[in-house]
Parts: C-alpha cells; sequence; structure tokens
C-alpha cells in the first residue's frame, strides 16, 4: 500500500509542478461556472435553486478531460523508457498503475471540490435538495473513476499519447452513448446487455438521488477492469512463447 | 549476494535474443559484459533486474529466483538501464528522495544517503536544478546515485560511463573498483580499455551466445597461443638473406616482411617456445645490428573482434 501511496503523491506533485492541473482546474471551473450561472439553461433561466446545469456540464468537461489526464500516464513512460527504471526498483506492475490511478482521481476530487462554493451560493438562493447534490458529487466521483481506468487502459497499448488520448475517448464514447443508443435499438436480452453497459443509465439513476449497489459495482467493476487489463498489457513483456 | 544464470534463453516472437547462456558472479567481483549491438547483454539485465521473464532458464540472486522472489530481488539491485531514462521535470533531490523511498531506505536515513550519494557522484551544484536542464554527464551521475541510493548488494550498470568526459570516466571507474570490494557488479561496456581498467573478469557474449569468459590475461593468452615479435636490423646487406637466416632458426615458425619497411619483419615463434634469445644471436653472428625488437601483444580489441564477427 505504501508503494502505491510514493507513486501516488509522486503523480499528484507532478500535476501541481506542471501547469497541468492548473490548466485542467481553471478551465473547468470556467466553463462549469459560465453554463451555471450565465449562459444557456442556467440556474436563473430554469429558476431553481438546484446544481443539475452544473453537473451537465460537468459529466461533458470530464469526458474530455480526463482521457487528457490518463493518456500521459503510461504511454510517455513507455516512450521515454523510465517505465523500465519503475518496475526494476521494489514496485509491482499493478502498484504503479494503482498509484497514478489514486493520484488523477484525487486530482478530479481536488477540481470537485473547489466547485463547492457554488452549491453554498445555490444554497443561499433556494431551497436546495442536499441529498441530490451529494448524490451528484458522488456520481462525478464514480463517473471518473469508471473514465479513468479506460484511459488507463488506453495509455498502456500505445506509447503515443495523442492515440491513448483518442483511443480513450472512442472507447469512452461507446459507454456514454453508443450502447445506450443500440439498448434503444435492441429488444429482449441484448437490449438489456446494451442497457446495463450503458454508462449514462448508471450515472442518471446516481445523480437522480438513488444509490444502488448494481451502479456502485458498475462503476467499480468498469475502473478495475480497466486497471487491470492495463497491468495484464504491461505483463505482455514477460510472455513467455 | 552471488549471481547465477542458468541456461537462460529470451525470444522476441522468433528472434532468439539470449541463447541458453549459463554463467555466475561471485560477491565481490566486477563482471565486464562484452560484445557487439544486439548481442544479448541489455536483455540479460533486463532479465536479471527482473524487468522481463525469461522465456526459459532461471536466474537466482543470492538464494532468491527471478520467476518467483521479484520483490525482494528488486530490493537488492541497483539498476542503471541502457539509456539512463529519468523523470525530466523533477529535481535531482526530489528524484533521489523518490528513489529512496520506493526501494525502502528507512526514512531516518533517507537524508544521509542522499547527502551521500550527492557526494559520491559530484552532483553538488546541480542538485537543486531539474533533471531536465541537467546536461548529459550530468544525467549519467544521477543515473548513478539512483542505482546506489539504497546501498544495494548488486549493481548492474549498463554502459555507466557514456556521455561523461575523462575525468568523470576515471572518477566513476574508481568508484566501480570500490564498491567492486564487497558488492557484486556486473557491467556492460563498448568501451575496451574501460573493462581492462575496472573488471576482474570478462564475458564476450554474441548472437545470444557466451563466446568468452575469464579473466583479461587469460583471454590473451588463449587468443595469442604463439609469440610474435616485430624485428628490425640495419647494416644488412640484401633483405634476402636477413629472411633466410632468420627462418633457419628453429624457434621460429615463420618470417613476415612488414610492408613499407626495408629490413622489418614480424616473427611467429612456434607453439609454446620463444625465440628472442635466438634471434639476437643470428643478428650478432651475421654483424648486423638489432634496432629494434618488440614483443607485439594481442589487443582486447582483436580478441573481440576475432570472437564477434564471422
Amino acid at each position: 500500500m505504501s508503494t502505491t501511496w510514493i507513486i501516488a503523491s509522486r503523480e499528484l506533485k507532478t500535476f501541481f509542478d506542471s501547469l497541468s492541473a492548473y490548466i485542467l482546474i481553471t478551465v473547468f471551473l470556467g466553463l462549469s461556472g459560465f453554463f451555471t450561472w450565465l449562459f444557456g439553461s442556467d440556474i436563473f433561466f430554469i429558476n431553481q435553486a438546484t446544481l443539475q446545469p452544473f453537473f451537465s456540464v460537468a459529466y461533458w468537461t470530464l469526458f474530455f478531460f480526463i482521457p487528457a489526464i490518463t493518456m500521459k500516464m503510461i504511454a510517455e513512460e513507455k516512450r521515454s523508457g523510465t517505465l523500465e527504471l519503475l518496475l526494476t526498483k521494489a514496485v509491482s506492475d499493478w502498484q504503479m498503475v494503482a498509484g497514478k490511478f489514486v493520484a488523477s482521481l484525487l486530482l478530479i476530487a481536488i477540481t470537485l471540490a473547489l466547485t463547492i462554493p457554488y452549491y453554498i451560493t445555490i444554497s443561499f438562493l433556494g431551497p436546495v435538495d442536499h441529498g441530490a447534490v451529494w448524490c451528484g458529487y458522488l456520481g462525478m466521483i464514480l463517473f471518473s473513476s469508471a473514465l479513468l481506468g479506460i484511459g488507463f487502459f488506453a495509455s498502456s497499448i500505445t506509447n503515443n499519447q495523442i492515440v491513448a488520448f483518442l483511443l480513450s475517448l472512442f472507447i469512452g464514447l461507446f459507454f456514454i452513448i453508443i450502447f445506450d443508443v443500440l439498448a434503444g435499438n435492441f429488444t429482449g436480452f441484448i437490449g438489456q446487455v446494451f442497457h446495463y453497459l450503458s454508462l449514462s443509465t448508471h450515472y442518471d439513476s446516481i445523480s437522480r438521488g438513488v444509490i444502488d449497489s448494481r451502479d456502485l459495482i458498475y462503476f467499480g467493476s468498469i475502473s478495475y477492469l480497466g486497471l487491470f487489463l492495463a497491468t495484464i498489457v504491461l505483463s505482455k513483456r514477460n510472455v513467455v512463447e | 549476494m552471488s549471481i547465477t544464470v542458468q541456461n537462460l534463453s529470451k525470444k522476441y516472437g522468433p528472434q532468439l535474443a539470449v541463447n541458453d547462456i549459463s554463467f555466475e558472479v561471485k560477491t565481490g567481483e566486477i563482471l565486464g559484459f562484452l560484445g557487439p549491438n544486439g548481442a544479448g547483454k541489455t536483455t540479460t539485465m533486463k532479465i536479471i533486474t527482473c524487468y522481463m521473464a525469461p522465456s526459459s532458464g532461471d536466474v537466482k540472486v543470492g538464494q532468491y529466483s527471478v520467476l518467483n522472489n521479484q520483490d525482494q530481488i528488486k530490493k537488492k539491485i541497483g539498476y542503471l538501464p541502457e539509456s539512463n531514462p529519468l523523470y525530466t521535470d523533477m529535481q535531482v533531490l526530489e528524484y533521489l528522495e523518490f528513489v529512496a523511498k520506493l526501494q525502502g531506505v528507512p526514512s531516518s536515513k533517507i537524508e544521509k544517503r542522499i547527502a551521500e550519494m550527492v557526494h559520491v557522484c559530484g552532483l553538488n551544484i546541480e542538485k537543486h536544478k531539474k533533471i531536465g536542464e541537467l546536461s548529459k554527464g550530468y544525467r549519467q551521475r544521477v543515473g548513478l546515485a539512483q542505482a546506489m541510493i539504497h546501498d544495494p548488494e548488486i549493481l548492474i550498470l549498463d554502459e555507466p560511463t557514456t556521455g561523461l568526459d575523462p575525468n568523470q570516466i576515471v572518477e566513476i571507474r574508481k568508484l566501480i573498483r570500490e564498491l567492486g570490494r564487497e558488492k557484486t557488479v556486473i557491467l556492460s561496456t563498448h568501451i575496451l580499455p574501460e573493462v581492462e581498467a575496472t573488471c576482474d573478469r570478462i564475458l564476450i557474449i554474441n548472437e545470444g551466445k557466451i563466446v568468452a569468459d575469464g579473466t583479461p590475461e587469460t583471454l590473451r593468452k588463449q587468443a595469442q597461443g604463439q609469440e610474435i615479435i616485430k624485428v628490425e636490423v640495419s647494416d644488412a646487406a640484401n633483405s634476402d638473406d636477413v629472411i633466410t637466416a632468420l627462418s633457419s632458426i628453429p624457434s621460429v615458425a615463420m618470417v613476415d616482411p612488414v610492408k613499407d619497411k626495408q629490413f622489418s619483419y614480424y616473427i611467429n615463434s612456434k607453439e609454446n617456445q620463444s625465440s628472442k634469445r635466438e634471434v639476437f644471436e643470428t643478428v650478432v653472428k651475421n654483424n648486423w645490428v638489432l634496432t629494434e625488437m618488440t614483443p607485439i601483444e594481442t589487443k582486447l580489441e582483436d580478441i573481440f573482434r576475432d570472437l564477434t564477427t564471422n
């Protein structure tokens, strides 16, 4: 566990030593603030004290930002050779991947925590459904962890960051749109499978304030599967033919 | 702590990078790993350091096997990979601390070990810079410092002196010699004088197979077989006379005139015989003057070339 934490804290420090964390936070706060307060179906337009506009913007912003965070995670280590440096230390493949995952998730959690002032301000404007807000935040974290899992997998199969970025967007698109559409086109068992696979259905039910263990298991298994596949891809160097 | 490599093979697809090699390195031994590019040196090192699993065979580090005790082995080994990859966005001190923590150096000792490594590797002026801002030589020193930070019992250095200036090369070699007294060191290099200067034993590998194993002296003796001397004679009237006279000496196998130089010859002696004394006597008997007699040593370069070209 402590090895994982050493790696996570280094990654987190690297985020904040470079511009990447600041750009991410600024753009995230800017975009979500703009759509929450000023433009489109903002809270003054819908005339309700709710964070729903914020969450729907955050959803799409994270969809594009998370691949940008994960794209370099493994691909860059492979390209520059630091992967060899790291994995010949007392670190296992899983500890490395897990450490990087924890750091990325923490970065997102910090970013989301910075939007708490939105919540406080809105709660002054009118009665807020507090349960729905906290469930919304929980949904964001779960949604992010699933996308991070996908991103780590994409980053592990290439050593080109751009390829990793596009690939994780592409896989992510299946989970948040395409499975949903397919679920509508099929009936019976296949339709149900696609409906279960669709990330947006699970996210919607959590953000409505319903915490169902099936949804938690879904998000947990997507992110675990992503990380697990990433370590499998890494361990391919050991394949005995 | 000793390293035992047993029937090690590694395949990359259809290509056999390491082909059934076995050797042993004892504690306190510095092994020089030589071979042309693509011979399998780096692959062998990657297997010993648990970065890759072997296709077949086994490597034992102490009593641990790379097949199932990777964690214990990794802590005992300090490794400098071939192209010296480093996290360029970290500061030198920060980076050394990160590696020390990963390698399980107790936190009370981390500061002391870092100070020691900074001193030993001459990093004092550059220690607050980011690694990306350092010159190649300094990066190499950081690479060495991170390999040694946890005071490992085994050091594996893949081309440790590339990019260093001559003064630094001498220092690093001295450092490796010192470390080699109590540690087991494997180093690979292309620079042959470096092997002679630092290693107790040489292992030459070609196309995945070991082609020579021994001290520099034994290798030289093996390759040489017979004595060769270069002789120059003056005051002789005719070169043919000299060749005839020298060839008639019983211990001489062959006399070979040096190109573009009159009255100068390479003399090959018969196996296990020396012809120096008789050559001298023959020259004197004929009233010529011997102006040069140099024993020709087989250079390590020649041995290397002999063994690694087909």
